[in-house]
């Protein structure tokens, strides 16, 4: 209570003085009453003001008052300088909320434990090597007869789970005509209690789960998904859907913050393993496995006994393997089983965006650093300004360290306002930057939250950026030496230097972001700006699904119906869209000879497809009715290249390579130009076209029914999703077996390609500028301040006739020297951090001339603007009335 | 905190005994009142009793209310609270043995 009654005193102070001297009136009047001298009565109380300060002292918290004398008088301080205060808060909390938000993100995906039971105990299976394509990296799919060959390795030292990668499915809980999106996630029975978790209704999943494939079609919804979808409503439990051609009974809901295992996708459905159609394929790889290793268990033995169990799987299955040379199934069998750290989950997004976050993170970091050595700049200045004041308090009294505290306080004000306005925007910003990497058909949710994570590390910048910016000036100004100082002649160069080697740093710091910004800008450009070798204007894709397989005859008569509604100009079918991400790759043998190492890639379109594209027909013709698979096959430049040594393939033949030595000939009916197939990031690949109409081996026509297809369909409407709804309702009404489960334009498909170098490139040019702005500030005030330190010796340099120019050049040079030195330093630095960042550029090279050139150019752009007023000031300085006021 | 001076102690005892007997003092009245009973041997100085009597009061050994006289004025009155008269008590002991003790040495040696 005491304590506390001390606390309340400092913010009532006012008031304690008062009181005190009132008191002691009081005592004076009655003691005269009694025919006391008051002169005497008077000197008995001794010195008024040191009784007070006794009392005062005794009823407050010392320290306490003085901090908060320092607070208000460090307030008045930046009310005086209302312009240079917001500026600096402004930048700041531009700096500390970026900074905030890059780390909530980060925090987000990448360090965030999930919130299961010792999450410090997960790992991740991975296998690490050389893929298909020559890249080396690791990989975290896995088969799931191999997944149960290693839990039964694994034994009592680890529990082994099992988990699919997220799907978006469709599902609906009525009819067909209400299919809806949800995503899906098939894990292990046992990875809920392995986890820890407890329902939040019903039941989980659990090891009975694991028995039979197809025979446990048994759902559990998330919290999250059960609150949106249904409003938490309890009566959910014992509810069915249906998913493709199972029905499956929701049993319960799972805890409230577990949304799956991949951070950046919150999963809606949690199905069995059991259920998915790949659970007994070892040539599946759809899931990741995740291993809990029991506390004690020695690593380096469980790793060799799975990578063992593992590797006798694969030779096992390579066995079947023909027409792969052994130098290539030495190489697939050469991937070692490694332990990755998966407490934050593991997902493609965490892969996609750690290095992207990172890098933005740095990038963010540096533009606060250049605040910071702003406002220090600016702290310095004003206290230069203030040095007759700080030489004043210590010739009456006050202690070094007292002012160290008034100064620091004043930087205190300026990073705590910034930090609270940092704070907002990184509220703001943090799920602006999510929804930048969303995709329409794909969207990214990211669990958020701002709990004490998040603002212990607003907190912690806000201090160490009161420490970056506010310890220099504040040990300056406390080192001021009184009888100096009241002369009026301080060093002016100390301060200087100090603010000079700032500018250096400054000038570095945003070399280097304006040199990564480019290199990203350029990477967007180049990938934005690669031909994809057709044309996705006004193009729409309806992914369609049948309830039962069809055969190709109605898909045809669908393609039909649609190319004869208004604003369609072409339509066809194909198995997928051209960039989906979707690939199916095979050895190709020429005139029977061993295949040649390059994988050949395919895909089925029907005839009017190229046309559709607007692929070029380079020689021979597209398809027609009546060729069929195998007999007929569309190449494309690259295919002639890679098996015909670049010869007119038209007319030749090849044969497909499978697996289990099986082959599938094929005459080459047309050429065609070159199109991206899969991902814009790689070269152009080796591809062949075959028709729908499949035959069986010995020849006969073959009922090869579909159950999934693309129409791709070319409007001539300006915007084609106008016409979204009307190609919706016109396909089942061509026929009813069909449903569009999903209408993407084409254009939207090219540019999820590059979502994540957008991202780099508008947020890095962003705090590129940014980070041009605020240095040239800097540069401004650091030049206006030495003008105005130095314009007594301009006046009389030009008193003496010096030339304009010359005192120009004088009062400038040391500054752009330091300008120089930090864009070498920037330079040197950009050098030294490009490798890291590699793996997002895309054809750029960072010694490119131009890539140097222009931070360079602008940089030195920037120097002379800022340059321009303080010059002209100095310039027009008239000596003889500066010396006179001298 | 500056350091208590010698006789801080004391002038606690006295005013904490003071304020016992006779509630509702100001400090004048406590000032007067130790002189009397003393038979003007003991003085309070004012310099003194003022940063004694806030420091008592942030104690929590007494407690302070503002009332107005009937000149008009305003006056501050002390009254001992119940961890006051705990304080005399234990002040109180110990002076009486301090004392004691003088005296056992003044007698023998």
């Amino acid at each position: 209570m005491s304590l506390w009654s001390r606390i309340a005193n400092v913010l009532r102070s006012d008031r304690l003085s008062r009181e005190i001297d009132e008191e002691m009136q009081a005592h004076i009047e009655e003691a005269v009453e009694q025919g006391r001298d008051p002169a005497e009565v008077r000197r008995a109380f001794g010195p008024a003001l040191r009784l007070r300060e006794e009392s005062r002292d005794a009823r407050l918290i010392v320290w306490l008052d003085s901090l908060r004398a320092d607070a208000i008088f460090g307030w008045r301080q930046l009310m005086k300088n209302k312009v240079a205060s917001a500026a600096a808060i402004l930048s700041l909390a531009l700096g500390i909320g970026a900074c905030t938000s890059a780390f909530r993100l980060i925090d987000a995906l990448l360090l965030r434990p999930l919130p299961v039971a010792e999450p410090q105990q997960l790992y991740a299976l991975v296998r690490q090597g050389v893929d298909p394509e020559g890249r080396f990296g690791t990989f975290d799919g896995w088969a799931y007869p191999d997944f149960m060959l290693m839990r039964a390795a694994a034994g009592g030292q680890a529990d082994l789970i099992a988990v699919s990668y997220s799907e978006r499915a469709d599902l609906t809980y009525r009819s067909d005509e209400e299919m809806e999106k949800a995503y899906v996630q098939y894990v292990s029975g046992g990875m809920f209690s392995s986890f820890g978790l407890r329902p939040a209704a019903g039941r989980l999943l659990a090891e009975d789960d694991d028995r039979t494939p197809h025979a446990h079609p048994d759902a559990v919804l998330s919290y999250d998904y059960w609150e949106h979808r249904f409003g938490g409503d309890r009566k959910v439990i014992g509810r069915t859907f249906r998913m493709g051609n199972d029905l499956y009974e929701i049993v319960g809901v799972g805890p409230e913050r577990f949304t799956g295992t991949e951070p950046g996708t919150m999963i809606d459905v949690f199905l069995p393993t059991m259920m998915h159609p790949g659970v007994t394929r070892p040539d599946w790889t759809w899931m990741r496995t995740l291993a809990r290793v029991k506390p004690g268990v020695a690593f380096e033995p469980l790793r060799a006994k799975l990578d063992a169990t593992s590797r006798a799987f694969e030779q096992d299955r390579a066995k079947g393997f023909h027409g792969m040379s052994q130098k290539d199934i030495d190489e697939f069998l050469n991937h070692p089983l490694l332990f990755e750290p998966a407490a934050g989950g593991e997902s493609d997004m965490q892969s996609a965006y750690r290095t992207s976050l990172l890098a933005l993170g740095v990038l963010v970091a540096l533009v606060l650093l250049i605040t910071c050595a702003n406002v220090a700049n600016l702290m310095t200045a004003q206290a230069s300004a203030r040095a007759r004041e700080m030489a004043l308090r210590v010739s009456i009294g006050a202690g070094r360290g007292r002012l160290v505290q008034l100064v620091l306080v004043e930087s205190a004000w300026l990073a705590l306002l910034a930090g609270a306005a940092g704070g907002l925007f990184a509220w703001w910003s943090a799920p602006v930057a999510v929804s930048m990497i969303n995709l329409p058909a794909n969207p990214a949710r990211l669990f958020l939250p701002a709990d004490w994570r998040v603002l212990g590390f607003g907190l912690a910048l806000t201090v160490a950026v009161t420490l970056l910016f506010g310890l220099a000036p504040a040990l300056r100004a406390s080192a001021v030496q009184p009888v100096s100082a009241l002369k009026g002649g301080e060093d002016p160069h100390a301060r200087r230097r100090l603010m000079h080697a700032l500018i250096a740093v400054q000038t570095a710091f945003c070399f280097l972001v304006l040199f990564v910004a480019g290199l990203f800008v350029a990477t967007f450009h180049r990938l934005s700006g690669r031909p994809t070798g057709f044309s996705a204007d006004r193009v729409l894709t309806l992914e369609t699904v049948a309830r039962r397989p069809q055969q190709p005859v109605y898909w045809d008569q669908v393609t039909e119906h649609l190319r004869e509604l208004p604003g369609v100009e072409s339509a066809a079918l194909a198995s997928t869209t051209l960039m989906g991400g979707w690939s199916w790759n095979n050895s190709v043998s020429v005139n029977g000879a061993p295949p040649n190492g390059v994988l050949g890639y395919f895909m089925s379109v029907s005839p009017g497809w190229l046309a559709t594209m607007r692929i070029p027909l380079i020689d021979g013709r597209d398809f027609r009715p009546g060729d069929t698979y195998p007999g007929s096959a569309l190449v494309n430049e690259t295919f002639a290249k890679a098996y015909f040594k670049g010869a007119n393939p038209v007319g030749k033949s090849f044969d497909m390579v499978f697996d289990q030595g099986r082959t599938a000939h094929f005459e080459v009916v047309g050429l065609v130009g070159d199109a991206c197939y899969r991902d814009v990031h790689e070269p152009t690949l080796p591809q062949a076209y075959y028709p729908f109409t499949a035959l069986d081996r010995k020849g006969v026509l073959q009922v090869k029914a579909m159950d999934r297809g693309m129409f791709m369909v070319r409007t001539s409407l300006a915007n084609p999703l106008a016409l979204a709804a009307t190609l919706r309702r016109e396909v089942p009404r061509a026929w009813p077996e069909f449903r569009v489960s999903n209408v993407r334009t084409q254009l939207e498909i090219n540019q999820s390609h590059t979502v994540r170098e957008r991202l780099l490139a508008r947020l890095a040019f962003f705090f590129g500028i940014v980070a041009l702005v605020l240095a040239g500030f800097g540069l401004y005030g650091v030049l206006d301040y030495s003008v105005l330190q130095r314009r007594r010796e301009v006046a009389i340099r030009m008193a003496l006739g010096a030339h304009a120019g010359h005192v120009a050049r004088r009062v400038t040079a040391d500054v752009f020297a330091m300008v120089i030195a930090g864009a070498l330093a920037g330079l040197a630095l950009g050098f030294a951090s490009v490798r890291y960042i590699e793996s997002l550029l895309y054809e750029v090279k960072p010694t490119d001339p131009q890539m140097l050139a222009l931070p360079s150019l602008i940089i030195l752009a920037a120097a002379l603007v800022a340059a321009l007023p303080p010059v002209i000031r100095t310039v027009g300085i008239d000596p003889a009335t500066m010396l006179r006021a001298e | 905190m500056p350091k208590p001076d010698s006789l801080q102690g004391s002038l606690d005892l006295l005013v904490l005994k003071i304020l016992s007997r006779r509630p509702r003092l100001h400090g004048y009245a406590i000032m007067t009142a130790i002189q009397q009973m003393s038979g003007d041997v003991l003085r309070a100085e004012e310099g003194s009793l003022y940063p004694a009597l806030h420091r008592m009061e942030e104690a929590g050994w007494v407690r302070a209310q503002w009332i107005v006289k009937d000149t008009g004025r305003r006056a501050r009155l002390y009254e001992l609270t119940p961890a006051g008269k705990q304080q005399l008590a234990s002040e109180e002991s110990r002076w009486q043995a301090v004392t004691a003790a003088v005296n056992r040495v003044l007698r023998t040696a």
